[in-house]
């Protein structure tokens, strides 16, 4: 996984409530049995004017001029705000896969589905939870600064804004230090095999009818 | 020792290793695996040269990809006329083989929906860790099993460690009380709760559905108000042991038997929350309150009964809010104040892992028996969950009496739900569906979802719109027994 420690970066509004893992990519592209290359569907729906399909070539599909991507402002953004609730539904890791290859590396949101935070920091994509209040500001601010950039900072937990705005955020410890230090999981997981071990031992002990081969 | 709830105990129970930054190692008992979210796992374990940890746990169908129609069928994989959906689901058979996992194949009798396999199998079982890669996990829990969606990262952290890394999530109660209407069924009860609480409402939480109308319901009623958990925000959604549970679960293939089923009996007995224990939540609803539910919109929450109709986005209680409600007005091609049972209708889809058990069938066919489908509705559809469902629907009459009405009667798998097979609607086009998510473009490109019971779908695919299925003439004792 890639590490993530400090980071600045253009900011793109996606200002709708309840974005769910269909709308951030659409099953067809579910059937790919890779973990790359979902960038050019990311919210494709959304941001073509037609039925996109599995192994097309994107180049030539009619965009969607309205679709806050598409605007030449955000062209080059690396963080997306937007509202409460972000990545509900499906538990498609495919979803930060594609936020991930088409180039985001944070999502700012008021709040994020439960399964889809999970699978966001396993794929080195920070999401940063701050308020209703303060996110209605950035989406004003993003609006109103062509160009405006946040700068994340994992370490210190920090958003900064271009007029020197401070503005802390939550993260758990572990998953921060994963993070920072671009940690896989299983490696980790595995340090503990003897405790793993030693529980399957007393598990099978107790409830036998867990295990197949103990019938 | 403190009073504990369900949740508590379940994760008590399977609790290797608690880190001091509050991760915890929890140990899975169960893990399905499907096609869509598996071949980038296998394709990890590979390039780290790991091997599974347990072959036991591990049981697989192919289910997302498959095509329904008799004639597809027939010729086993081949059959996927899609190129790209035949790799997934070729990659599926060949990983499970590599590594020597159990695997329903596409032909097997016992193929299905993973949520509805599991159960029927009785390899899902109460006090079991139970996961897959698919977030409708959730449906396990009505068995008082600890069960959740998780991500191909996790599912490969699974194969690989019989672990999963996460931390313990907060305890939620709902509870519904009294007696459910003539009419009204566990998909009514689960779709008002969502409609009360909201769809990031069990965000970080576990719910317990506990309360006299959930006790009530029948195991394949408590999946499928279990499945739809995580459209409340909730990963996990769980019932405790009662008589219900046990009484489902014996001899199934998978379950224990002789000395082994006494001790686990005795053992799941315990998996009730203890009278005083606390949870961080409660939510309650009288069920003789629930009415038949339709949703007008493009989140589950954007519900109402029948006798309702759609709101006015004026109305809506914040600026999020009256900009979803726009939104979803404009996508769903409805106007405000819309009544409900003025809805245009095209198609209706029977099926999903929500609502296509053995009992979801028999209360769509008490509806639809003796009775025509619409002129209206061009494709009237039922795709049982599993082929031993479609089996016992089969020795019950029930697929004659779907024939016999006009719909068609397919093989199983989870077909137009999410459309990634060719099952699926145009631009559009609005449909009666029992499947469990109406975002946009889920049913096919354009497409308009309406969730409702099996009941309600059969009814409103023979009147050709929404009907409120408790003033039909009952046609069929099953309705009638419900009450």
């Amino acid at each position: 996984m890639r590490k993530f420690t400090h980071f600045q970066g253009v900011v793109a509004p996606l200002d709708r409530a309840n974005v769910d893992t269909d709308l951030i990519i659409p099953k067809q592209f579910l059937k790919s049995i890779k973990r790359t290359g979902f960038g050019v569907n990311l919210f494709d729906e959304l941001r073509y004017l037609d039925e996109g399909q599995p192994g097309q070539d994107c180049t030539n599909r009619p965009l969607n001029p309205d679709f806050v991507l598409n605007k030449p402002r955000y062209q080059n953004a690396e963080v997306l705000l937007a509202r409460r609730n972000f990545g509900c539904g499906s538990s498609r890791e495919h979803a930060p896969w594609a936020l991930e290859d088409f180039g985001f590396r944070v999502v700012i949101a008021p709040s994020f589905a439960d399964i889809f935070y999970n699978n966001a920091f396993k794929n080195g994509l920070l999401l940063v939870v701050l308020d209703e209040d303060t996110v209605d500001r950035l989406f004003k601010a993003v609006e109103e600064n062509p160009g405006y950039a946040l700068d994340v900072d994992l370490e210190r937990q920090r958003v900064t804004t271009p007029d020197g705005e401070s503005l802390s955020f939550e993260v758990d410890a572990f998953r921060k230090h994963c993070l920072l230090e671009g940690l896989d999981d299983i490696g980790i997981t595995l340090q503990n095999e003897d405790a793993i071990r030693d529980f399957e031992a007393e598990h099978r002990a107790k409830r036998p009818w867990l295990f197949r081969d103990s019938a | 020792m403190a009073a504990q709830t369900l949740y508590d105990k379940l994760w008590e129970q399977h609790l290797v290793k608690q880190r001091d930054d509050g991760t915890a190692l929890i140990y899975i008992d169960r893990h399905m695996l499907h096609e869509v979210t598996s071949p980038q796992a296998f394709e990890g374990l590979r390039l780290a040269n790991r091997q599974p940890w347990r072959l036991d746990t591990n049981l697989a169908t192919t289910d997302h990809n498959v095509p329904t129609t008799l004639a597809e069928r027939a010729q086993g994989n081949k059959g996927i006329k899609d190129p790209i959906s035949l790799i997934q689901v070729q990659t599926l058979d060949d990983n499970c083989l590599e590594y020597g996992i159990v695997e329903f194949g596409i032909n097997d009798p016992r193929q299905g929906i993973v949520h509805v396999v599991g159960p029927e199998q009785g390899a899902t079982l109460p006090g079991m860790t139970v996961v897959c890669g698919d977030s409708h996990t959730a449906t396990h829990g009505a068995f008082g099993a600890l069960a959740h969606g998780i991500g191909t990262s996790e599912v490969e952290h699974v194969l690989a460690t019989q672990c999963l890394l996460t931390q313990k999530m907060k305890n939620m109660q709902v509870r519904v009380e009294g007696k459910l209407g003539t009419g009204v069924t566990a998909k009514d009860m689960v779709l008002a709760i969502i409609g009360q609480i909201g769809t990031a409402g069990g965000t970080g939480h576990a719910i317990e559905f506990a309360g006299s109308a959930i006790a009530a319901l029948s195991m394949e009623g408590r999946m499928t108000v279990c499945n739809m958990a995580i459209e409340a925000g909730a990963r996990v959604g769980m019932i405790a042991v009662d008589d219900t549970t046990i009484d489902y679960i014996g001899n199934r293939p998978y379950s224990p038997t002789g000395e082994q089923w006494e001790a686990a009996v005795a053992d799941w007995r315990e998996l009730v929350s203890d009278a005083d224990a606390a949870f961080d939540k409660v939510v309650t609803l009288d069920a003789a309150e629930i009415e038949p539910q339709v949703s007008w919109g493009t989140s589950p929450e954007m519900v109402t009964g029948i006798s309702g109709q759609v709101p006015d986005p004026k109305a809506a209680s914040d600026d999020t809010v009256a900009t979803s409600h726009t939104r979803a007005l404009e996508y769903m091609g409805l106007s405000p104040n819309q009544k409900i049972t003025d809805i245009h209708l095209d198609k209706v889809f029977i099926g999903s892992c929500t609502n296509s058990r053995i009992e979801d069938l028999r209360e769509a066919a008490a509806v639809a028996k003796g009775k025509k489908v619409a002129d209206n509705i061009m494709l009237a559809m039922v795709v049982p969950g599993s082929g031993l469902v479609k089996r016992q629907a089969e020795k019950e009459g029930l697929d004659k009496i779907f024939i016999d009405a006009g719909f068609e009667w397919r093989e199983p798998g989870c077909s137009m739900c999410l459309a990634m097979n060719a099952d699926k609607l145009g631009a559009g086009e609005h449909c009666a569906s029992t499947s469990n998510r109406n975002f946009e473009g889920r049913q096919g490109y354009g497409g308009r979802t309406h969730l409702v019971s099996p009941a309600m779908a059969a009814a409103a695919a023979i009147a050709g719109h929404f009907v409120d299925v408790r003033r039909l003439p009952a046609n069929d004792e099953t309705l009638a027994k419900k009450a």
